[in-house]
């Protein structure tokens, strides 16, 4: 367990230094939600619906758009180096590149929806800060479901045909879910409303997030061995 | 007898069942007093959904068996389950707007079997599409397999996220489409109606493996 | 050392390996030639693990960890410098960081990388790029090589310079073991202790160098390429 850990870690570790040299893919992400906010603005008639109501889907809109973007990145790098034989080469466990890609991705998104969150609470006007903290866990708990997911899926249609069209298409309906509960609780936070109505929504999320991590983890191998 | 051939038995029957169910359903059955005559598509309904969701699960179980055992037929019956499961959920998603306007006045409503059924019709589009996109059958294979899981472990999550849903919004409508108290006589169409449907699915799935296999044969 | 028993794979419909089973003991540099689409970059990759074959089995002693590999890419991540690849791929083999650093400043001074050891390898001309990339095969002291077909678009000087490496390698104590996939017949002849030729996925020859099989083997192969 901790090997697999440790070399994930490394896996991370080179990704993200390889996005830090390059920038190009956190420069373009956060370009990229700042135009999907701004044009969620002028999309809508501020005198006809109130902007607290559409406040919590256009943030997770948004971020969803920003990461179905991102993840296709992932193993793009690896295949543009066609380091990936080097890496099943090598003796470490197939599920440690999954978990690496994992936790890479994952950071990168974060990454994005920290850029991305005060630009919609200015661009919005929508009072942040005081729920902040729940907020932020809120934000940690439905990314590592998205990228849980889409990393897997991400690695499925590398090597087919139109990539960057098929992963979106595939990965959608996964992503539904989690959007609705983080939808939902968003806009208990937003207008003050205690938590526990939305608990249930929480309850789904984690076991979304333990459920496809895991499942993605034990399936993983089957998309990278012969 | 082939396979072929014995799907096409077991489809046509279905098929016959299925018009003996609907002779039964319009003139047999008492009609509904609060839905009229409209509610009888609730037979075609109800269990096209329901072979929708046989079909997606037994994509997933066939996926598991595959990865397991690397049988290439647990991989043909997942494609073929994935195809008229689409077609299925097809059936659903053009007779539930056709229900939902006499009734509700609205073609699509979010009820939680068209939702259901909705989901996994992307979810076949989805696998369909993925096939279709990998040359090499092994790989093919592998990562459907992948797919098929992935989409069967999403229906529960479905079912919560629109459970949970509907409790927080109830729905205005108070005529649910799945009346729990049916009569008997009602029931008994319903049941029938599972039964043909679940022999349309055998029968369908049935002469899309034979044919799967054929091609493979061939090509 | 090595080993392959009756090892039979095939690409969907189309077959690759067909029945190869032989031993290269300790010591050994066996050269295999073929013409195109043999088969022989399918055996390396299953008996690096790259492949699981239909039937048969294949291994190397020591797991995957002792396989130094070069194949037709690079394996180097073209953002990282020289030094970083080495790193990371020191790292994921689990060479411990004390031995990796003194093993990168013994191959920085035997492959002569010092001039460009800090730079992005992207930067780095094809000779250049193979030596880095042979520093990379060897970070984490392998007793197998695995090279296939590594002399292509070499010219003359890196050509040689590659060949002495191999030999370097393979001379550098017992418990080594080498396979050479080559179009290269003189390069490969010179380096080899067996001679090996691989033909629709057939191993249809396989005799140690010096006998007179195998420099008949050597004459008719040399005279089929020309």
């Amino acid at each position: 367990m901790g090997g697999l850990l440790r070399d994930a870690w490394v896996l991370a570790r080179k990704d993200l230094a390889l996005e830090v040299r390059t920038r190009t893919g956190i420069v373009s992400a956060v370009v990229f939600t700042a135009l999907v906010l701004t044009v969620f603005n002028f999309g809508r008639d501020p005198t006809a619906v109130a902007v607290i109501d559409l406040a919590p889907s256009i943030l997770w809109v948004t971020f969803t758009f920003a990461g179905v973007l991102s993840l296709n990145r992932a193993f793009q790098l690896e295949l543009e180096n066609q380091a990936l034989e080097g890496l099943l080469v090598s003796p470490i466990d197939r599920r440690s590149l999954y978990l690496g890609k994992l936790c890479a991705n994952l950071v990168f998104l974060l990454l994005v929806e920290a850029v991305g969150l005060p630009m919609f609470a200015l661009f919005f006007n929508v009072a942040v800060l005081k729920v902040l903290l729940p907020l932020a866990g809120l934000i940690v708990l439905a990314t590592v479901g998205f990228v849980a997911v889409g990393t897997l899926l991400s690695a499925l249609v590398i090597r087919v045909r139109f990539a960057e069209l098929m992963l979106p298409v595939l990965l959608l309906p996964f992503l539904i879910p989690p959007l609705i509960g983080a939808v939902q609780v968003t806009a208990r936070l937003f207008s003050g409303r205690p938590l526990s109505e939305v608990v249930g929504w929480l309850k789904l999320l984690l076991a979304y997030d333990i459920v496809f991590v895991s499942l993605a983890t034990l399936l993983f191998p089957a998309t990278v061995d012969e | 007898m082939t396979l072929q051939s014995r799907g096409r038995w077991i489809t046509a029957s279905g098929l016959l069942f299925l018009a003996a169910v609907y002779v039964r359903a319009i003139w047999f059955t008492p009609v509904e007093r609060l839905q009229g005559g409209a509610q009888k598509i609730f037979y075609l309904h109800a269990p096209a959904a329901w072979s929708t969701l046989l079909a997606m699960g037994l994509v997933g179980v066939a996926s598991i068996l595959y990865l397991l055992m690397k049988d290439e037929r647990f991989d043909r019956f997942a494609a073929a389950s994935a195809e008229v499961g689409t077609a299925f959920a097809c059936v659903m998603l053009t007779t539930g707007p056709l229900w939902a306007k006499p009734i509700w006045g609205t073609w699509w409503t979010w009820d939680a079997r068209l939702t259901l059924t909705l989901f996994l019709f992307f979810l076949f589009i989805g696998y369909q599409l993925l096939r279709g996109a990998i040359a090499e059958p092994g790989t093919r294979a592998r990562f459907s397999a992948v797919l098929g899981i992935f989409g069967m472990v999403l229906v529960p999550f479905i079912h919560l996220s629109v459970y949970l849903f509907r409790t927080l919004h109830p729905q205005p409508i108070v005529l649910k489409p799945s009346a729990p108290s049916l009569p008997d006589s009602m029931l008994l169409t319903l049941l029938l109606s599972f039964l043909a449907f679940t022999m349309l699915y055998v029968g369908f799935v049935t002469q899309r493996y034979a044919l799967g296999g054929a091609q493979s044969h061939v090509g | 050392m090595l080993w392959a028993e009756g090892v039979r794979h095939s690409f969907g419909a189309v077959p690759a390996l067909e029945d190869v089973t032989f031993t290269l003991p300790a010591g050994h540099t066996l050269a295999l030639f073929g013409p195109n689409g043999a088969g022989k970059t399918t055996l390396l990759k299953v008996l690096a693990g790259l492949i699981r074959p239909r039937a048969g089995r294949a291994g190397v002693a020591g797991g995957r960890g002792a396989i130094g590999w070069i194949g037709h890419q690079s394996l180097l991540y073209g953002q990282l410098t020289v030094r970083e690849n080495l790193r990371f791929w020191g790292a994921l083999y689990r060479v411990r960081p004390e031995v990796r650093e003194s093993r990168l400043a013994t191959l920085a001074g035997r492959l002569d990388l010092g001039p460009f050891l800090d730079r992005r390898v992207a930067t780095l001309s094809r000779g250049q790029g193979q030596r880095a990339a042979v520093a990379r095969a060897l970070i984490h002291d392998p007793t197998v090589l695995l090279l296939d077909e590594p002399f292509t678009g070499l010219d003359r000087v890196a050509a040689s310079e590659l060949s002495e490496l191999v030999r370097g390698f393979a001379g550098a104590g017992d418990g080594r073991a080498t396979i050479l996939v080559t179009h290269n017949v003189d390069e490969g002849t010179d380096l080899a202790t067996d001679i090996g030729i691989l033909k629709a996925g057939r191993l249809v020859e396989l005799a140690p160098r010096g006998t007179r099989t195998a420099r008949e083997v050597g004459e008719r192969y040399r005279r089929a390429v020309s």
